[in-house]
């Protein structure tokens, strides 16, 4: 029978991809279920919980259950914010055992056409080269520019797509305009090299300049290897390791050079990435060395910016009497994988324009991870609800974010719940630089 | 599963709140036992008490096994369906019911996460005591249906010292309210008590209200390091001796020690044989007075050193280090299983050295930790259920583990209930009276055997090992 043919593939390729070890290391305790977002969502469904995930994988593994949509649904519906890793006491490597799942899925399961196309204009196209991805940016670009966004908006053209696309069109950034540089408060003492990122990159090339800017004030020299790759996480997450796999290696060789200290990132998503470049391609024995000496070397902004002494700076500034209401919505992958959550608060309070309110469950998933608002925009969308009705209580001026999909997921939020009169979202490195050049404008 | 008793069922619960999905029936097919998996037909989330009641009447018409699950972290496969069935979820079931600041007392749904029941409390300056290792997902119906106990257990007692009344819907759909806000109440038989540690074997719990006691004050934590085993326990004895009752006197063994330090680097000692920790709560000066007292008698029984915690944050760590211990030892093997052998405090030397020379015998991993204060340990054996050979010397060994127990006066489960587990060792403790009797209870609440089968009351019985403990 058919039927039968596509369950023991499936199979197969479970026990090809997913690791049994890993999967026996989970004692089914149920820690990890108050920490996952979709068992919260989804009125506490164990089949959405991280256990309930794992016991999924295991069974289809074991033979125990035939693989079907529901087991798909629950795979599928998964953030992949691995917050139930740091609330798992077995230490269970929840995030290898998901993109382990979705490789096994992938290889066996012709996509759905909407699916499908979503995933190869992603993966073969948009991210697979820097050029395709300045090619649809400039697109854009042109097409806020030319005032063609007011016309399409006004005719409702954008009705024709589906609703969360919309919304998430609403949210782009604006064009990027040009970065005036900071002047530099300190000598140079460190080299790093600067790992650009390809939405940071075009998106929000702005910030990328910003970012470079920031660090030069700090007297860190700043190298911009050129021919970046993207990092190949959204493969990772999709299931696509494959076919990202040869991003990887083409960045570890780009960046292997005894020359920087750091391989510095803005983004928290593709740096919790990089910092997993060792696992990824630890069975590859040609660059494996080189992958841990990339992972070690991977660091993001925050911790950078405090390691090359800009609390000190700030310190130097004297205090402003209006400050602005600023709080800080953490990167899943930024605090539950690289664990940096500490850095971005400690820079928001140093600073002498802010006053810092700290977000209640700001380690929780603002419901964006990846392309997963545009996959599952549903559950997305509810988890966005529930972090806007967080934020609205909590009346900042300004929801800082340390990675572009949460920064677009939460200014879509503030779109949808029409506050951008009231509340604005902004990049770590934004913010920071807008802050410290308005500084020296009234000083 | 009958087809009508399952589009009866639907009807009364509402689509949405009735699961059947592959993905869901294999979420609700374990617990946290190792090694114990089957599905159940249905899964539903119901509403109130009158919705269970109807659902209750509906599974008995139609013999159908009904499963009461909270979250499933019980280590006895008591929410694992024996034989298909419902399992029931309380899930939309957990509100807080009424909260009595002058009767001191709580009314609750069964499906609260106890740990956020013990914060509500506490943000009003009360306290309850019970607080499995498991509090932070374990819900109020699962502790009551467990009876469970916790790290405080030694000066405040268990779950059913809190209990104070119940609701429970019976097998046929009747609703029954015992107990209730009373501090004394001698009305008939004891049914409340009945109910708590029941594991959902005679009705189905729909709201407890508990007995709640003023926070106390101040706390004191410290630690004691052992070169044997037999010093760490005589100085559990000799502290209840000296009529100190700490809120908690716990106990880790070498194995565990170090596999708590590898997890969580806190800086526990590792190249010792035994570790105590102690903890006084009260009024200050009174706990200042029994935490030194008990320093004290740990030093004169043997404790190579102690450490009396500076702040909050480091006695927070160290019972952290104590609550971690099953899951750091998890991380070391494949598969772990725990036990909960109970023994007088007396008798825990002996029973830990037994528990040690039966591991040497049948050559398996066993560490061993627990609530010293309680006599109640938990020896916990490292192994990988793919070994079938190795799994058949685990479950050997831990039949005498059992049976050492029963002979130093202990019992088979101190805490974690008899589940389908251990159901085959129950006669061993009650004997066939004492299992007659329960049989005849049973059989009085539910005559179709439907409210989680399969469940206390084994096939049959294990045979008893005779231990020739030590040699
Ligand atoms: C890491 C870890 C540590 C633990 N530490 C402790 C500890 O220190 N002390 C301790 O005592 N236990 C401990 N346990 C065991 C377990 O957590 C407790 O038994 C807990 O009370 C179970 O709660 P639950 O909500 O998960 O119930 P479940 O596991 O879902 O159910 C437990 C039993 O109660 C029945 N039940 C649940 N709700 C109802 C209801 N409303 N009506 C009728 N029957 C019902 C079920 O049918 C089942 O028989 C631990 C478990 C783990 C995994
Ligand atoms: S916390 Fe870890 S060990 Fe426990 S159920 Fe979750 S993944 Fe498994
Ligand atoms: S990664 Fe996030 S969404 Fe997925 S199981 Fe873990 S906590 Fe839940």
């Amino acid at each position: 029978m058919v039927v039968t043919s596509v369950q023991q593939q499936m199979q197969q390729s479970f026990q090809t991809h997913v690791d049994e070890n890993l999967l026996l290391d989970c004692m089914r305790c149920g820690f990890c279920l108050s920490s996952c977002p979709t068992y919260l969502h989804m009125e506490q469904d164990e089949a959405q919980s991280p256990r309930g995930r794992i016991a999924l994988m295991k069974a289809v593994r074991d033979g125990l259950v035939p693989f079907d949509a529901s087991i798909e649904h629950s795979f599928d519906l998964c953030l992949g914010c691995r917050a139930c890793e740091p609330a798992c006491p077995a230490g269970v490597q929840y995030g290898a055992l998901i993109e382990q799942t979705r490789e096994a899925v992938q290889e066996v399961k012709r996509s759905s056409f909407v699916e499908k196309t979503t995933r190869n204009i992603v993966f073969d196209r948009l991210f697979v080269e820097q050029k395709n991805m300045e090619r649809a940016v400039s697109l854009l670009h042109l097409y806020q520019k030319t005032g063609l966004q007011k016309v399409v908006r006004k005719i409702g053209f954008l009705n024709l797509f589906p609703k969360h696309l919309k919304t998430m069109e609403a949210s782009l950034p604006a064009v990027a305009k040009k970065v005036q540089p900071l002047k530099q408060a300190k000598s140079a003492t460190m080299k790093v090299a600067f790992f650009t990122g390809c939405l940071m990159d075009t998106l929000y090339r702005e910030t990328n300049d910003k970012t470079v800017s920031l660090l030069r004030m700090l007297g860190v020299e700043v190298v911009i290897p050129d021919q970046q790759s993207c990092c190949g996480a959204l493969h990772g997450h999709s299931g696509e390791l494959k076919r990202g796999k040869q991003n990887l290696i083409h960045n570890v060789e780009l960046f292997d050079s005894d020359d920087y200290t750091y391989i510095v990132n803005n983004a928290g998503g593709c740096g919790a990435f990089l910092k997993e470049y060792e696992k990824h391609l630890s069975s590859d024995k040609r660059y494996h060395e080189k992958a841990i000496r990339f992972s070690e070397k991977t660091i993001d902004i925050s911790s950078l910016l405090v390691k090359a002494g800009l609390l000190e700076y700030l310190a130097t500034l004297p205090q402003q009497v209006k400050k602005t209401v600023v709080t800080y919505q953490d990167s899943c992958h930024l605090r539950n994988v690289n664990k940096v959550f500490n850095e971005p608060r400690m820079i928001l309070q140093a600073l002498p324009n802010v006053q810092f309110k700290e977000l209640p469950s700001a380690n929780t998933c603002c419901g964006s991870a990846g392309i997963y608002n545009l996959l599952q925009p549903a559950l997305a969308g509810e988890i966005l609800t529930t972090k806007m009705t967080t934020i609205k209580a909590l009346e900042p001026a300004v929801v800082v974010t340390a990675n572009p999909g949460c920064l677009l997921q939460i200014q879509a939020g503030i779109h949808k719940e029409q506050l951008g009169s009231s509340i604005q979202a902004a990049h770590i490195v934004d913010f920071l630089y807008n802050s410290i050049a308005n500084y020296s404008k009234i000083s | 599963m009958n087809n009508i008793a399952i589009e009866k069922i639907t009807e009364i619960i509402g689509e949405k709140y009735v699961k059947s999905s592959t993905a869901q029936l294999l979420a609700y097919s374990y617990d946290a036992t190792a090694n114990f998996q089957r599905l159940p037909e249905l899964v539903i989330s119901p509403q109130s008490t009158e919705e269970i009641a109807e659902v209750l009447k509906i599974c008995n018409n139609y013999n159908v096994p009904i499963i009461p699950r909270g979250s499933g972290t019980n280590l006895a496969a008591g929410t694992v369906p024996y034989d298909g069935g419902v399992v029931i979820l309380f899930n939309r079931m957990n509100q807080i019911l009424n909260f009595d600041k002058e009767n001191l007392t709580i009314t609750v749904q069964p499906g609260i996460i106890s740990e956020n029941l013990c914060q509500f409390v506490e943000a009003h300056g009360l306290f309850y005591p019970p607080d499995p290792s498991s509090m932070k997902i374990s819900t109020i119906g699962g502790n009551v249906s467990e009876n469970s106990g916790g790290l405080r257990g030694l000066k405040y007692g268990v779950t059913k010292d809190y209990v104070k009344g119940l609701q429970v819907v019976l097998p046929n759909g009747d609703i029954l309210e015992t107990g209730g806000k009373l501090a004394k109440d001698v009305a008939g038989y004891d049914l409340t008590s009945l109910f708590v540690g029941a594991e959902g074997t005679l009705g189905v719990v729909t709201a407890i209200t508990l007995k709640l006691i003023p926070l106390p004050s101040y706390k004191m934590t410290s630690i004691a390091y052992f070169q044997s085993l037999e010093d760490a326990a005589r100085t559990v004895s000799n502290i209840i001796a000296s009529k100190i009752i700490p809120v908690t006197l716990e106990f880790l063994d070498k194995k565990t020690i170090i596999a708590v330090e590898q997890f969580m680097k806190i800086g526990l000692s590792t190249d010792v044989e035994a570790m105590l920790l102690l903890e006084q709560d009260g009024e200050k000066h009174q706990v200042e007075q029994d935490i030194h007292e008990m320093v004290r008698i740990a030093k004169e029984h043997g404790a190579l050193f102690t450490q009396i915690a500076q702040d909050e944050q480091e006695a927070e760590q160290i019972k952290t280090a104590r609550r971690v211990a099953l899951s750091a030892l998890a991380k070391l093997k494949p598969t772990v299983i725990l036990e909960d052998a109970t023994v007088p405090r007396s008798e825990l030397a002996k029973m830990v050295k037994k528990i040690n020379d039966i591991s040497e015998k049948h050559r398996v991993n066993i560490a061993t930790f627990g609530h010293a204060g309680d006599g109640n340990l938990h020896p916990t054996c490292l192994t990988d259920l793919r070994d079938e050979e190795e799994m058949h010397r685990v479950e050997v060994a831990f039949e005498e583990i059992f049976e050492a127990a029963l002979e130093l006066g202990g019992t088979i489960t101190g805490e974690h209930g008899v589940g389908e587990m251990k159901a085959p060792y129950l006669e061993w403790k009650i004997g066939s009276v004492g299992i007659a009797v329960m049989k005849n209870i049973k059989q009085a609440f539910d005559p179709n055997n439907i409210m989680n089968p399969g469940k206390l009351f084994a096939k049959e019985t294990k045979k008893r090992v005779v231990v020739h403990g030590g040699n």
